[in-house]
């Protein structure tokens, strides 16, 4: 750390200033040695909208291509809904194409929707606003990795175009099934699938070096790592993960590739095949499956840990408090990052594995829950006695809080071996995931979009049509994924395309249809969000200037909305971190991290 | 280095919170390493290659168990290639000892028989190629053949791409003003990545003959 040359001058300072409030001297802080970094300026349209290399226009772009994909997820979803529901019913649907909407539905929500909008999006948007830096450390880098992005996802979008239609062979892709006929879009689709995981994979590592080295090296004066808002801790360290987990998925999607392609045996054992013995032999489908999960675990946290840091701040700024235990929050947020790297197997009990094996994997999996356990605590402990604002940012944060207990606790369940080999294959893991990993993070997202929309577009969302929006995807998130376990108890099975009259669906077919019903509303109110979204960009409520009384330094840019460079002539200087929130005897209700001691004389620290 | 060693423990107690804390972090100049960010830039790029490289390692271990693995025939030309790459690490090392001391007339030609020893590697692995297609060694005949392609191939892409920059930084060097301290850390920061790859395929070509 930079600070130990100060060491010894600072402990004889701090031994006559701790008695109550901040030291004088600390106001002289000395001239910035490195010179400011040099920014390309835009000059065309061109350059300044769809190629341009600012952070925050290309968060922007990001979250308006993810989306755009998500809303083609979405779409998908009800075709399975209408299936499960309704089957036999509409003459668009059959097994193919609920294979098909299963495989992307589940692809794009989770990776080309969610970390997307987390890492691309917000991490674009927030990253150097938030830690005080112009722009990103290799802005052009930062634009050619977007455009990647775009590219992977139209890939994707192709894959519904060719002979075959898009791969049906469900969001893991599991080999030998994936590539062989039979299974839908086994042609062509599985191909550009794995194309466009690849690209995703190498666009992504271009902006995850940006976002990591940004938080790293581009901070400003004054903000130290313990400093940054909880934001950029679970953007930051989800970044890490993604580093080191995407080249898992880059490494089997290459393999795959060759098996198809060139007839290779990476993965593919000897096989019968429509009666026909294939070339094929010797490879291992468990491997592909170690490979996926080595990705697909990290994955989740990847979603998950941008969640957490985003919720942690609108929770302390709704609830006017500083965040219970910042400290604790920043280690679990490291400790979960580093264990979802040894927890990969549990998805693979049923895959067959030595039974110690198993049981490390289910130690490992439920040592992860208490340092998300603690994070529970501390965002239930903010808001004790907390000035609670229901505003939408908060009543979205204070659903993901109960949505997250909610999957949580299901996932200790499924975290047993022993428990998990029944539920399984069963209704049980779907309703589990979509809650914690589907539902939780998409309330963040909502949340988040509430919150920083005025510091994007200068405008509010249209309140009303905001509350009409959290309670119908509230209230239909809990319609949709409450009936899904108990499905699960009676033993429906997943991945089916239809129940026909099997003996113990007797319950389970109006509840399928009554799922289905929700889906579809809960699916037309986001159409709803989004209409909110585009009108109030021009007709939107002004938004004066800091509308929630924030801390962090995003908000306190002198161009509002910020403008390119984020912070004009000088960079802001960091006096505290973001969470003095009616701090005692201040006679400010909030101290913004920019404010120096000196401005608020009266404020006192409480002694720890 | 030294001023900014990162000690993570402690960096994680810090009490942000606390006025004694608020003054040592006053002078916090926001920077958490001593590194250039281009440097970190292409540390993460081999952070990362090397896991990408290290789970190929890993399945090809778990393959290479299957009866049905039959090692490669290791071809002369291979041995040529692997000394052709140690000399182009070496060349290259020289090359950033000249740019360091300000020989940049040296520099540009070890520079540029870097470039031509790169492209005569890669020239070399797709004789190998060539010499293992006319044989009937294809990509499908064996895992192992299979692995030797993917592992070739690999390592060229990361080459070709680190001839990108090679010819960034060589454009650079060529010019009539250069910016020294820049164009010195590009050859550096080139260098380094050569050596990476000299490593990987030393590890890579390691494992495929004792196998």
């Amino acid at each position: 750390m930079s600070d130990e040359h100060t060491d010894n001058k600072i402990e004889t300072k701090s031994a006559d200033s701790s008695s109550g409030g901040y030291a004088p001297p600390a106001e002289k802080i000395p001239v910035q040695e490195a010179p400011d970094q040099e920014l390309y300026h835009a000059k065309s349209f061109w350059t300044k909208w769809v190629f341009c290399q600012d952070a925050k226009v290309i968060g922007v772009q990001y979250a308006l291509t993810a989306t755009a994909i998500g809303m083609i997820g979405l779409v998908l979803s009800w075709g399975m809904r209408l299936q499960l529901g309704f089957p036999e019913t509409f003459s668009f649907l059959g097994p193919a194409t609920y294979y098909q909407s299963v495989t992307m539905h589940g692809m794009i929500m989770v990776i080309y929707l969610l970390t997307a909008l987390f890492l691309g999006g917000f991490g674009n948007y927030l990253i150097p606003l938030m830690v005080g830096a112009r722009d990103m450390v290799f802005p052009y880098v930062n634009m050619v990795s977007y455009w990647m992005f775009l590219v992977a996802v139209l890939v994707l979008i192709a894959s519904f175009f060719v002979p075959g239609g898009p791969t049906g062979a469900g969001w893991t892709l599991y080999p030998p099934q994936a590539i062989l006929p039979g299974t839908p879009g086994s042609e062509m689709g599985i191909v550009l699938m794995l194309i466009s995981l690849s690209l995703f994979v190498i666009g992504f590592t271009m902006g995850g070096l940006n976002y990591v080295i940004t938080v790293l090296q581009s901070r400003t004066r004054g903000m130290t790592l313990m400093r940054m808002p909880l934001t950029i801790w679970g953007i930051f360290t989800a970044t890490v993960l993604a580093l080191l987990a995407f080249p898992a998925l880059f490494v089997a999607c290459i393999m795959m590739t060759l098996d198809n392609l060139l007839g290779t045996s990476f993965f593919m054992p000897e096989i019968f095949s429509m009666g026909e013995k294939l070339e094929y032999g010797g490879g291992s489908p468990i491997l592909f499956q170690h490979l996926f999960w080595f990705f697909g675990h990290p994955e989740v946290y990847i979603v998950a840990l941008p969640a957490f840091g985003i919720v942690s701040d609108l929770i302390s700024v709704h609830a006017r408090r500083n965040i219970f235990g910042y400290r604790m929050m920043v280690w679990a947020i490291v400790i979960i990052g580093a264990l979802s790297f040894i927890v990969w197997a549990h998805h693979m009990y049923v895959s067959g594995m030595n039974p110690w094996f198993g049981f490390f994997f289910a130690t490992t999996t439920l040592i992860i829950a208490v340092p998300t356990a603690i994070k529970v605590y501390n965002w239930v402990l903010t808001l004790w006695r907390g000035n609670i604002h229901l505003t939408i940012p908060m009543l979205f944060s204070l659903g993901f809080i109960v949505t997250f207990v909610n999957g949580g606790i299901t996932g200790l369940f499924l975290g047993n071996v022993i428990v998990d080999v029944p539920l399984s294959d069963t209704y049980f893991v779907v309703a589990h995931f979509h809650m914690v990993m589907g539902i939780a993070p998409l309330m963040v997202v909502f949340g988040a979009i509430y919150h920083w929309y005025p510091l994007i577009t200068g405008r509010h969302l249209n309140q009303t049509l905001g509350k009409i929006h959290f309670w119908i995807t509230f209230v239909g998130a809990y319609a949709i994924y409450f009936p899904m376990h108990y499905l699960g108890f009676i033993g429906v099975p997943r991945r089916y395309f239809e129940m026909y009259d099997s003996p113990y669906m007797a319950s389970g077919v109006g509840l399928n249809q009554f799922i289905t019903v929700a889906a579809l509303i809960v699916g037309f109110t986001q159409i709803l969000f989004l209409y909110n979204l585009f009108t109030s960009w021009y007709k939107g409520e002004k938004s004066e200037r800091n509308p929630w009384k924030a801390n962090s330094l995003e908000w306190h840019t002198p161009d509002y909305p910020p403008t390119h460079g984020n912070f004009g002539k000088e960079l802001p200087v960091v006096y505290r971190w973001p969470y003095d929130f009616s701090v005692p005897g201040s006679d400010k209700e909030y101290i913004p991290q920019d404010v120096p001691p000196s401005q608020v004389p009266t404020a006192k620290a409480e002694t720890t | 280095m030294s001023k900014k060693e990162l000690n993570i423990f402690k960096l994680l107690s810090q009490k942000p919170w606390e006025p004694s804390q608020a003054i040592i972090d006053d002078q916090h100049d926001g920077k958490t390493l001593a590194s250039s960010k281009a440097k970190l830039g292409v540390r993460t790029v081999m952070i990362v290659s090397t896991v990408i490289f290290s789970l190929f390692i890993v399945s090809y271990s778990d393959r290479m168990l299957v009866h049905d693995w039959k090692s490669l025939s290791e071809p002369w030309l291979l041995w040529i290639n692997t000394a052709i790459l140690i000399l182009t690490s070496f060349v290259f090392y020289k090359a950033k000892i000249y740019s360091e001391q300000n020989h940049f007339e040296k520099a540009k030609n070890s520079l540029l028989f870097v470039g031509f020893l790169s492209f005569a590697f890669i020239t070399g692995q797709l004789l190998v190629w060539q010499h293992f297609i006319g044989i009937g060694q294809y990509a499908s005949t064996n895992p192992a053949n299979a692995f030797f392609y993917l592992f070739t191939a690999l390592h060229g892409l990361h080459l070709l791409g680190g001839l990108f920059f090679w010819g960034k930084a060589t454009t650079k060097i060529f010019k009539e003003n250069f910016n020294v301290s820049k164009t010195k850390q590009a050859v550096e920061l080139c260098a380094t990545y050569w050596h990476f790859l000299l490593i990987i395929w030393l590890i890579l070509f390691g494992l495929m003959i004792a196998t």
